[in-house]
């Protein structure tokens, strides 16, 4: 069955996709380790202490001491994956990841549960809406979200497996199966759901199901999407956007700000090569609050409808 | 087990003038740099990089050596003046400090230079990759030990405990903290910038093995260091140098405006002068 024709009834977390894939690969690879920060229940890596105890630490609540740590284990042969919320992994431990794992270009992951408006009724202070802007403005430093649970699996391995900082972002809530089980996902490497020819939509994470959802109501009106899940925001799959320059209007949803995420990240090779228009869906430059999030959703505008309106308009 | 190299009290002391020579050859070269700290540091140094730490200048990169951990990275020119005089480079790149392309960059930079363990130059971070490095050791179970330098002034950052508190929890006893007790930050004495207090009674607070010596005796870096190698109680180690920053040349003693400018001409010859005249 293709992605287009998918129901997209069965759903899971991002986040666990994380905890299930770290334990698989903390026992296929003992230098893999696990620091956590006191929110290991809610970053589901509880089976990983269970289950692999020795290649586990727990400093307590002290995200800048986590940073350095890593970057410790790192210079001796050690692969340590740093759990917290994007939150705090972004922007309390910043600076340490600038200097310790960044700069010296160690082999450390940043894996992030709680990205973007998901901490909904935790309020603004733990919606993690620059997360992955900051990040990437960081030399070495690879960016990486999933759009469901299988596609995050196989993302964390490939993390896991490739050398050098990675930040991988995950969510709380549940979210619909795009894909299957044994799809192949290659960091760097946009993955293409749909081609069409009168405008393509580019999302991440969360939102590539509400741009599935809306590419098919467009079909179904008869007008011609292409839809690219742009899991790797960093290094930005700059072929994959020229393609979709070529059909002249892209349209960009994210939960995450439009500053310097993937909606800046596809002007910028708009702009470079001169041609084109880009409109940004995503977090519109304001702070969110305690509210379910459908409704954070509706009031930055990530929704189908909106989706559906912006093509219309832009077409 | 710990191994440390055989040389004399006296041997050690000759090659603290060489290395203070040479930090502030690189720095008068440079025009740039941080001379106060690095004086006030040379000794331990001396005695890390010469004696007592089990390392091997042709292989930088021995899984099982000891590590260091330059926590206050600004005064690396006297780091830097170790690794110059064991040969990690050749002896001449001292003169490229801070220069485009050297592996003498402002700040540690361990992709660039042989026998930087960690990059560091951000105040109250490294004390935390020392623990890393610990921890990774502990589990590995190898024996080598992690050695990291902190300021006073420095451990007015609050990762500094962050830190200590993991390296206590993990019973990190494989990890000596040396705290260059020089009393002086950039802006004048850390008593009026931000007091730090009792420095040994703070990290004993913590949990760890401490104790208190005057920085600049060398048979007391020594004595402390011969305790302290054999010693696996599951505390990690403190030990507060008491310190003068800019040591051994009269005009930058206790001077805060020394932290972080070099010597013109002058100033350069006269501290050759008094720290060779030091030995004496």
């Amino acid at each position: 069955m293709s992605i287009m024709e998918k129901t997209l009834t069965t759903k899971k977390a991002t986040r666990e996709a994380f905890g299930d894939e770290i334990v698989k690969l903390g026992k296929e690879n003992k230098d893999i380790y696990v620091i956590d920060v006191d929110i290991a229940k809610s970053c589901k890596t509880s089976n990983f202490i269970k289950q692999l105890p020795e290649q586990h630490i727990n400093v307590g609540i002290a995200e800048q001491n986590a940073a350095g740590l890593a970057a410790g284990l790192a210079t001796t042969g050690k692969i340590p994956f740093v759990s917290t919320y994007a939150v705090f992994g972004s922007l309390r431990m910043a600076e340490q990841i600038r200097q310790e794992v960044c700069y010296p270009n160690l082999n450390v992951k940043i894996a992030c549960s709680h990205g973007g408006l998901t901490p909904a009724n935790d309020g603004g202070s733990h919606q993690a809406i620059e997360d992955m802007g900051v990040l990437r403005s960081f030399p070495n430093m690879t960016v990486i979200m999933g759009a469901d649970y299988y596609s995050t699996r196989k993302l964390v391995e490939q993390a896991a497996k490739t050398y050098g900082p990675v930040y991988l972002r995950f969510t709380r809530d549940t979210i619909p199966i795009i894909y299957d089980e044994n799809e192949e996902f290659t960091i760097g490497k946009a993955k293409q759901l749909k081609d069409g020819n009168d405008i393509a939509i580019i999302a991440n994470g969360d939102t590539v199901h509400l741009a599935l959802q809306a590419a098919k109501q467009l079909e179904n009106e008869g007008i011609s999407v292409k839809l690219l899940d742009m899991h790797t925001i960093k290094p930005l799959d700059r072929d994959a956007v020229v393609e979709c320059i070529n059909i002249g209007k892209i349209i960009t949803v994210e939960d995450h700000t439009i500053l310097n995420g993937l909606g800046s990240a596809v002007c910028e090779v708009v702009a470079e090569e001169g041609k084109g228009i880009v409109r940004r869906i995503g977090v519109q430059d304001q702070f969110g609050q305690s509210a379910p999030y459908e409704k954070l959703l509706e009031l930055n505008g990530i929704t189908v409808e909106n989706i559906i309106a912006t093509a219309k308009e832009i077409l | 087990m710990a191994k440390m190299k055989n040389i004399s009290i006296e041997e050690l002391k000759e090659r603290a003038v060489e290395m203070r020579k040479t930090a502030i050859t690189m720095i008068h070269k440079a025009q740039s740099g941080h001379p106060g700290g690095s004086l006030s540091a040379a000794d331990l140094m001396t005695a890390l990089y010469f004696k007592e730490m089990n390392i091997d200048p042709s292989n930088p990169t021995w899984e099982d050596r000891d590590r260091f951990v330059l926590s206050k990275g600004h005064v690396c020119p006297i780091q830097y003046s170790a690794l110059a005089l064991l040969g990690y480079v050749p002896y001449e790149t001292i003169y490229t400090l801070r220069e485009y392309g050297s592996p003498f960059q402002g700040h540690p930079d361990m992709k660039k230079c042989p026998g930087i363990d960690i990059s560091t130059g951000s105040l109250g971070q490294g004390l935390s990759c020392g623990v890393g490095m610990a921890i990774a050791g502990k589990r590995d179970k190898k024996d080598y030990r992690v050695f990291s330098l902190v300021g006073d002034g420095e451990c007015q950052e609050g990762q500094i405990w962050e830190a200590a508190q993991t390296a206590v929890k993990y019973q990190l006893d494989n990890l000596v903290v040396f705290v260059d007790n020089n009393r002086l930050q950039i802006d004048g004495f850390c008593d009026e910038i931000m007091p730090v207090l009792d420095l040994e009674k703070k990290f004993e607070a913590f949990g760890f093995e401490t104790k208190r010596i005057d920085g600049h005796s060398m048979e007391a870096i020594v004595e402390t260091l011969d305790e302290i190698r054999e010693l696996k109680n599951g505390k990690p180690k403190c030990i507060v140098l008491d310190t003068v920053k800019g040591k051994g040349v009269s005009y930058m003693e206790d001077i805060a405006e020394w932290h972080g400018i070099a010597p013109n001409d002058e100033e350069f010859n006269q501290a050759m002068e008094e720290i060779a005249g030091g030995l004496k």
